[in-house]
C-alpha cells in the first residue's frame, strides 16, 4: 500500500514538474489548472502521510529508522503547497519554474521515502 | 548601474522577484534539509562523525543567513548575502575536495560530502547563480 501509494506519489511529481515545465516553455505563470494539479498531488502526499503514520501505528518499523521517515513524510507533504504558494507571488514564469522546481524535490523525496521504508513491509 | 525606475528610496529592493523565486526557493529547501539533517545526527549520533555533522550544521546556518536576505531585500542584505555565497561556494569546494583526498576523516556524509553530489549538486549550483543573481540586481 504505502509503496504504491510512493511510486504513484513519483510518477505524480514528474508529471506535475513536465506540465509546469510546459508552461515555463511557453512563458506562463501558473495557472487555475496547474493549481487542481498540485492539489491533486498534495492529496496524494496527505493519504501518503496517513497511511505512513498508520503502518506506524501498527508497530511496523522502516528500515532506516522512524524520525527519518516521519521528516521526509512530512516534508514531501509540504514541498508542492510550499512552491505553490511561492508561485502565487510570482505571476511570470519563474513561478512555474518553482512549482516544477518544487515537484522535482517532491520526485526525488519519494525516491528516498521507498529506500527509506525499505522491505519493512509493502 | 542604471536601475529602472527605483520610486520609493526607503522601499527595499526586493531580491525575491523572477529568478529570485527560485533561488528563494532552492535555499528554503536546503535549509529545511541542512537543518533537519545536522539537527537530528547531532543529537542522536553525534560522537560517531563529529566533524562531518559540525559541518553539515555551518552549512545549514549559511543557508539559514542567506535565506533570510534573500526575502528581506535591500541593498546591506544583498551584500551580506553575497558574502555568504562565497563564503558558502568556498565551504563547499573545500569541504567537497577534502572528503575526496581523505574519505576516511569523514565515517558519514556531510552535506558538502563530493561537492553536494547527495544533493544532486545543488550545493554547489547554488552559490554560483547566487552570487550572479545578486550581482545583476546591484
Amino acid at each position: 500500500m504505502l509503496d504504491a501509494l510512493t511510486a504513484a506519489l513519483g510518477v505524480a511529481a514528474l508529471a506535475l514538474a513536465a506540465w509546469c515545465g510546459h508552461a515555463v516553455w511557453r512563458d506562463q505563470p501558473t495557472k487555475d489548472w496547474h493549481f487542481i494539479g498540485m492539489a491533486v498531488v498534495t492529496l496524494l502526499a496527505l493519504a501518503q502521510l496517513v497511511v505512513g503514520l498508520v503502518q506506524l501505528g501498527r508497530g511496523e518499523k522502516p528500515e532506516q529508522g522512524t524520525v527519518l521517515f516521519v521528516a521526509y513524510l512530512l516534508g514531501a507533504f509540504a514541498a508542492v503547497p510550499a512552491a505553490g504558494l511561492l508561485s502565487l507571488t510570482e505571476r511570470t514564469k519563474w513561478g512555474s519554474v518553482t512549482v516544477a522546481a518544487g515537484a522535482v524535490v517532491l520526485a526525488v523525496l519519494e525516491v528516498r521515502l521507498y529506500d527509506i521504508w525499505g522491505s519493512a513491509g509493502a | 548601474m542604471p536601475d529602472t525606475t527605483t520610486a520609493s528610496p526607503e522601499a527595499r529592493k526586493r531580491l525575491v522577484s523572477g529568478p529570485g523565486l527560485l533561488l528563494v526557493w532552492l535555499y528554503g529547501v536546503m535549509v529545511v534539509g541542512a537543518v533537519s539533517r545536522s539537527a537530528y545526527q547531532i543529537s542522536t549520533e553525534f560522537d560517531r562523525a563529529p566533524l562531518a555533522y559540525s559541518l553539515s550544521a555551518a552549512a545549514a546556518l549559511v543557508y539559514a543567513f542567506i535565506t533570510y536576505s534573500l526575502v528581506r531585500g535591500g541593498d546591506r542584505a544583498r551584500r551580506a548575502a553575497l558574502v555568504c555565497c562565497g563564503a558558502e561556494l568556498a565551504g563547499v569546494l573545500a569541504v567537497g575536495t577534502w572528503t575526496l583526498i581523505r574519505p576516511e576523516a569523514f565515517p558519514d556524509a556531510t552535506v558538502w560530502s563530493d561537492f553536494g553530489m547527495g544533493y544532486l549538486f545543488i550545493p554547489v549550483v547554488l552559490p554560483v547563480t547566487g552570487m550572479l543573481w545578486l550581482r545583476a540586481k546591484r
